[in-house]
C-alpha cells in the first residue's frame, strides 16, 4: 500500500486541508470499526505512540494509538494555522510539520515565490524529507492551494519545482482554486497567470476548481432542502457539504460547505487506492490514462450525488440519474460544459454497491451524447470500489480531460491582458528581486501555447475519423 | 500430471480463485450419476492436477499468486481460507507495494527484471511439489499493467527455464467500449510477446461472458464475481479429468498435452476459444432436460455461425459443401460469418456419453469423454 503526503499552502489551502483531514478521519472511523491501524489508514495517517519523545514513536501495526496526518502546513501568516492548531484537529497535526511566517505575502505572487521561496527553501525541503522518511512507499504529493492569492499561488508553485527536483518519482497532484469572475483580489489575474506557468511545467496533474461553481452547487442543495418537496427528506449526513453529520441551518464558517466539496473530491479520488474493490484504480493509473500529452494535464471533475434522499430503496433509475448528472454542466467543479466540448479521456470512479453491469449500461447509454477525440473513441477508464463514502450508499467521481477547460484559461488571459496593458499594480511585482517584465510575457505566452493546443484538438472535432490503409491478409 | 497455475494481477487473481473453487466443488460434489469407485478416481485425478496435500488434510492449490500491490492477494487468500475446504499456500504469493499503473512497460521492463528471482523461485517451489509436471496455466488480463506486462515477462522466462513444459496463457480480452484507456497499447504489446513464448492462448472476452451472464444466467446486476464464475465454469469443463473413447476407464493424465496436441497443429495458430453448452443458472437447471442430439446440434451451429452462446444463434449460416461451387444466391456477407476453424476438440461430460454421436464434421479431431456429474460440452476451435 502506498502513502501520500498532503501539502497545504496559504489560507485557502489550509482551510480546505482542514476540512479534508476531518472528513478523512470520519471516513476511516466509519470503515475501520475495530480500531486497528491497517494499510488503508496508513495511506494518509501515521500511527504514533505519543508517550515516546522524539521521532521513534512510529507504530506500524496493531491498535491505533494516536493518528498523525501526513501533512505539511505552510502559510506566511500565522492566523489560519494557529486557528487549526487550537481547533478540534489539533492532535492530528504534528507541530513539527509547520512552516509559518508573520507578515504574509500581500497577495503578491512574487513575494510568495521569490522572497519566501528562497527564504524557506531549506526548511521546506527538510519538512518534506521528514514526511517522506515516515512513509514506507511514498507515491504521491497532494498540493492544495489557491491561484489568486500570494502565498498559495507563489509559494505553492515554488514547491512544485522543489518537489520535482527532490522527489522526481513521486507524483504531484495539484488541487488549484481558480479565481472566479467576481474575485475580490484585484491582482488575481497576475498571480494566476504566473502560477499557471509553473503548473504547466512542474505539475503531473491539476484539478482546477473555481469558487463560483462550488457556490452554485451549494445554492442548488439549499434550494432542494428548503423547497420541502414531498418525500424529499434528505439524510443529513449524506450532504456532500456536511462535516459534522448534523445539519445546520447556516454554516458557521462561510467557506466550510464549499471546502467540504473539495475535501470529498480528494477522498473519492484516493478511495480506490485505499479500499478494496472489484476493479481497483491506483493514483498512478489516473495519470497514465488521463494525461495523453504531458502539457494537457488539467482534469475537470464532478461529484455525484450531492445528497442522498432518506428513501432507502434506490431503484436503478436513481443510479442512472447519478451517471447522467456527472456529465451535466451544473455538477462540474469548474465553469465548464463537457458535453459540448471534446473529450480526450474520461475516468469514472464509482464507490459503493454498484456493479460492472450498471457501469457498462450507463457508459453505453451516455456515449452517443459525448464527443470523444478521433484517436480515442473508447476513452473510458473505470474503477469500482466497494466502500461507499460516509452517509451514501454509492457515489461517482468523474474526471474528464476535456477541452472545456479552455474558456477558463481564455477568461484568465483576458483579465490579465486588461490589467497588464495599463501596467497597473505592476510595480509591486517588479520591485521584488528576480522579477522582470519578461516573467509576465513568458507566463502569458506559455498559457497561450496551452490554449492553442486545445484549439487544435477542438478543430479536429468535426472531422471524420480517418481510415488508415490496413494490411490485407492473404488467405 | 500436474498443472501449476500462475495468477497475475487483479484480474488473474480474482479469476484464479473462482477457477480453483469451481474445480474443487465439482470434484467434491455429492450425489452423482456414477459409481463410488469412479467418483473416487475422478476426485483423485482432479486433485493430482490442481491440488497438493497439506498436513491437516486441507488441499492446497498448486498456484503462485503475483501482484504488484497487496489488496487483491490478501482478499483472495482470505476468501480461500474462509471456505475451509481448500486454500492457497501461505508462501506462494508475491506482492509489492505499488501497482504497475496500467503501464505495460512497467510490468515488463521494470517489475519483471527486478523481481525475476523471487517470482521464479516461487514457481520453482511449486513445481518441485509436483510428481510430474504437465505444464503451466497462466491467468492474466491484457488491459492492465501487471497482468499484461509482467505476464508476458514471466511467460518468456518460463519458456527459458522450463523449455519442455507446456504453457497455456489464459488471457482476458477487455470490453470493447473501454475499461482502461491504454488497453489497446497494452493488449497489442502483450499479444506480440506471448505469441512468441506461449504454446497456446485461451481467450475469454469480457463482452461475450457479460452477455452470457445477462442473457443465459439471467443475472440482473452483474458483478465481476458473476463473470468470473461463468469463466471458471467454462475452464473447469475443459480441465477436469477425461478419458479417451478408445481407452478404458482410466483418466487421461496429461491435460495440457491433450489440448495442445489436438488444437495447436501449427505453432503459428495458437489462439483458442471455448464454447460451452448448456450454460444456465442453477435454478433453471432443475427445469431443463437435455439430449445429446439436441446439445450437439446447437453446439455445431454455434461453431459454424461464430456465436459465443446458445441464444441468438444464426441458423441461416451453413458451411459451404465441399467440392461444389457456392450457390449464386449466397452473398459475400454470409460467407464471412462462417467460422473457419483449424482444429476442434469436443469434450463431452455426462450420462450415456458413449451414445452421443458427434457426427462427421470435417475438422473434428478427437473426442474425450468423462462419465461424471454435470453434463458439459465444449468445443474449442483453433
Amino acid at each position: 500500500m502506498t502513502q501520500s503526503v498532503v501539502v497545504q499552502v496559504g489560507q485557502c489551502g489550509n482551510q480546505i486541508g482542514c476540512c479534508f483531514w476531518d472528513l478523512a478521519l470520519r471516513e476511516h472511523a466509519a470503515v475501520n470499526k475495530k480500531g486497528i491501524y491497517d494499510e488503508a489508514i496508513s495511506s494518509f495517517f501515521r500511527n504514533v505512540d505519543t508517550r515516546v519523545v522524539g521521532d521513534g514513536g512510529n507504530i506500524s501495526k496493531g491498535k491505533i494509538c494516536s493518528l498523525k496526518a501526513r501533512a505539511v502546513l505552510i502559510d506566511m501568516e500565522e492566523g489560519v494555522v494557529n486557528e487549526i492548531l487550537q481547533g478540534p484537529l489539533r492532535d492530528v497535526f504534528d507541530s513539527k510539520q509547520l512552516i509559518t511566517d508573520i507578515s504574509g505575502s500581500g497577495n503578491n505572487w512574487a513575494v510568495g515565490h521569490k522572497v519566501f521561496g528562497s527564504l524557506y527553501q531549506e526548511k521546506i525541503l527538510e519538512k518534506l524529507r521528514k514526511s517522506a522518511e515516515h512513509c514506507d512507499c511514498l507515491q504521491c504529493f497532494f498540493i492544495i492551494h489557491s491561484m489568486g492569492g500570494g502565498t498559495g499561488s507563489g509559494l505553492g508553485t515554488f514547491l512544485l519545482k522543489v518537489l520535482k527536483d527532490e522527489f522526481p518519482e513521486v507524483y504531484r497532484f495539484v488541487t488549484s482554486i481558480y479565481p472566479s469572475g467576481e474575485d475580490d483580489v484585484i491582482t488575481s489575474p497576475y498571480n494566476s497567470i504566473l502560477a499557471m506557468k509553473e503548473l504547466n511545467e512542474h505539475a503531473d496533474c491539476v484539478l482546477p476548481i473555481d469558487n463560483q461553481s462550488l457556490f452554485d452547487i451549494i445554492s442548488k442543495i439549499d434550494l432542494m432542502m428548503n423547497s420541502g418537496k414531498l418525500g424529499a427528506a434528505i439524510k443529513p449526513k449524506s450532504l456532500v457539504t456536511s462535516s459534522t453529520g448534523v445539519f445546520k441551518k447556516r454554516q458557521e464558517k462561510p467557506f466550510d460547505a464549499m471546502n467540504n466539496i473539495v475535501a470529498n473530491l480528494l477522498l473519492n479520488l484516493t478511495s480506490s487506492a485505499r479500499f478494496e474493490g472489484s476493479l481497483n484504480m491506483d493514483l498512478n493509473e489516473i495519470i497514465m490514462n488521463l494525461v495523453p500529452f504531458p502539457q494537457l494535464h488539467y482534469l475537470v471533475s464532478s461529484l455525484t450525488p450531492l445528497y442522498t434522499l432518506a428513501d432507502v430503496n434506490i431503484p436503478p433509475r436513481r443510479l442512472d440519474q447519478m451517471f447522467s448528472d456527472a456529465f451535466s454542466k451544473d455538477h462540474q467543479l469548474i465553469r465548464a460544459d463537457p458535453k459540448h466540448s471534446l473529450y480526450l479521456a474520461c475516468a469514472l470512479m464509482v464507490r459503493g454497491n454498484v456493479q460492472i453491469s450498471d457501469l457498462r449500461r450507463n457508459i453505453e447509454r451516455l456515449k452517443p451524447s459525448l464527443q470523444f477525440v478521433s484517436w480515442n473513441q473508447e476513452g473510458w477508464k473505470t474503477s469500482l470500489c466497494s466502500v461507499p463514502p460516509v452517509g451514501h450508499s454509492h457515489s461517482l467521481l468523474a474526471l474528464a480531460n476535456n477541452t472545456c477547460v479552455k474558456p477558463t484559461f481564455i477568461d484568465l488571459r483576458e483579465r490579465f491582458i486588461r490589467l497588464y496593458k495599463k501596467k497597473a499594480h505592476l510595480h509591486h511585482y517588479l520591485q521584488i528581486e528576480g522579477m522582470e517584465e519578461s516573467c509576465f510575457t513568458e507566463a502569458v505566452s506559455s498559457l497561450s501555447a496551452l490554449i492553442q493546443e486545445y484549439n487544435q484538438l477542438d478543430a479536429t472535432k468535426s472531422m471524420p475519423v480517418e481510415d488508415l490503409p490496413r494490411l490485407n491478409i492473404a488467405m | 500430471m500436474s498443472i501449476v497455475t500462475v495468477q497475475l494481477g487483479q484480474c488473474g487473481n480474482q479469476i484464479g480463485f473462482e477457477v480453483f473453487d469451481a474445480l474443487f466443488n465439482d470434484s467434491h460434489c455429492p450425489g452423482g450419476l456414477c459409481s463410488k469407485r469412479e467418483n473416487e478416481a475422478y476426485q483423485a485425478s482432479c486433485k493430482e492436477r490442481f491440488f497438493s496435500e497439506e498436513e491437516n488434510g486441507v488441499p492446497v492449490a498448486r498456484a503462485v499468486l503475483v501482484d504488484m500491490e497487496r489488496k487483491v492477494i490478501s482478499q483472495t487468500l482470505s476468501k480461500a481460507a474462509r471456505s475451509g475446504r481448500w486454500k492457497y499456500g501461505q508462501h506462494s504469493c508475491f506482492c509489492q507495494k505499488q501497482g504497475s499503473g496500467n503501464n505495460w512497460a512497467y510490468g515488463y521492463s521494470v517489475h519483471g527484471p527486478r523481481h525475476k528471482e523471487s517470482i521464479m523461485n516461487l514457481i520453482q517451489k511449486e513445481v518441485e511439489k509436483c510428481d510430474s509436471l504437465s505444464g503451466f496455466f497462466i491467468i492474466m488480463s491484457m488491459a492492465g499493467g501487471t497482468g499484461s506486462g509482467l505476464g508476458a515477462f514471466v511467460t518468456q522466462n518460463l519458456q527459458d527455464q522450463y523449455s519442455s513444459a507446456l504453457k497455456m496463457n489464459h488471457i482476458i480480452w477487455p470490453y470493447g467500449t473501454g475499461e482502461v484507456i491504454v488497453q489497446n497499447y497494452n493488449s497489442i504489446l502483450t499479444l506480440s510477446h506471448l505469441y512468441r513464448s506461449s504454446d497456446a492462448l485461451l481467450v475469454h472476452e469480457n463482452d461475450a461472458v457479460h452477455k452470457i451472464c445477462a442473457k443465459l444466467m439471467n443475472i440482473k446486476q452483474i458483478s465481476f464475481c458473476d463473470i468470473n464464475q461463468v469463466l471458471a465454469h467454462q475452464l473447469g469443463s475443459v480441465f477436469q479429468p477425461t478419458y479417451s473413447r478408445e481407452g478404458s476407464f482410466h483418466y487421461r493424465r496429461n491435460p495440457l498435452g491433450d489440448l495442445m496436441e489436438n488444437l495447436v497443429p501449427h505453432p503459428e495458430f495458437k489462439m483458442l476459444g471455448v464454447r460451452n453448452i448448456p450454460q444456465m443458472s442453477e435454478n433453471s437447471l432443475a427445469y431443463s432436460t437435455f439430449t445429446w442430439a439436441g446439445l450437439l446440434k446447437h453446439l455445431r451451429q454455434m461453431l459454424i455461425s461464430n456465436a459465443k452462446m446458445e441464444e441468438g444463434i444464426d441458423w441461416q449460416v451453413r458451411p459451404p459443401l465441399s467440392g461444389l461451387p457456392p450457390l449464386g444466391k449466397m452473398s459475400v456477407n454470409k460467407e464471412t460469418h462462417f467460422n473457419t476453424s483449424i482444429a476442434n476438440l469436443v469434450i463431452l461430460r455426462g450420462k450415456d456419453v458413449h451414445s452421443a454421436d458427434v457426427g462427421h464434421h470435417r475438422a473434428l479431431k478427437r473426442v474425450l469423454c468423462a462419465e461424471h456429474l454435470k453434463i458439459q460440452l465444449s468445443i474449442l476451435p483453433g
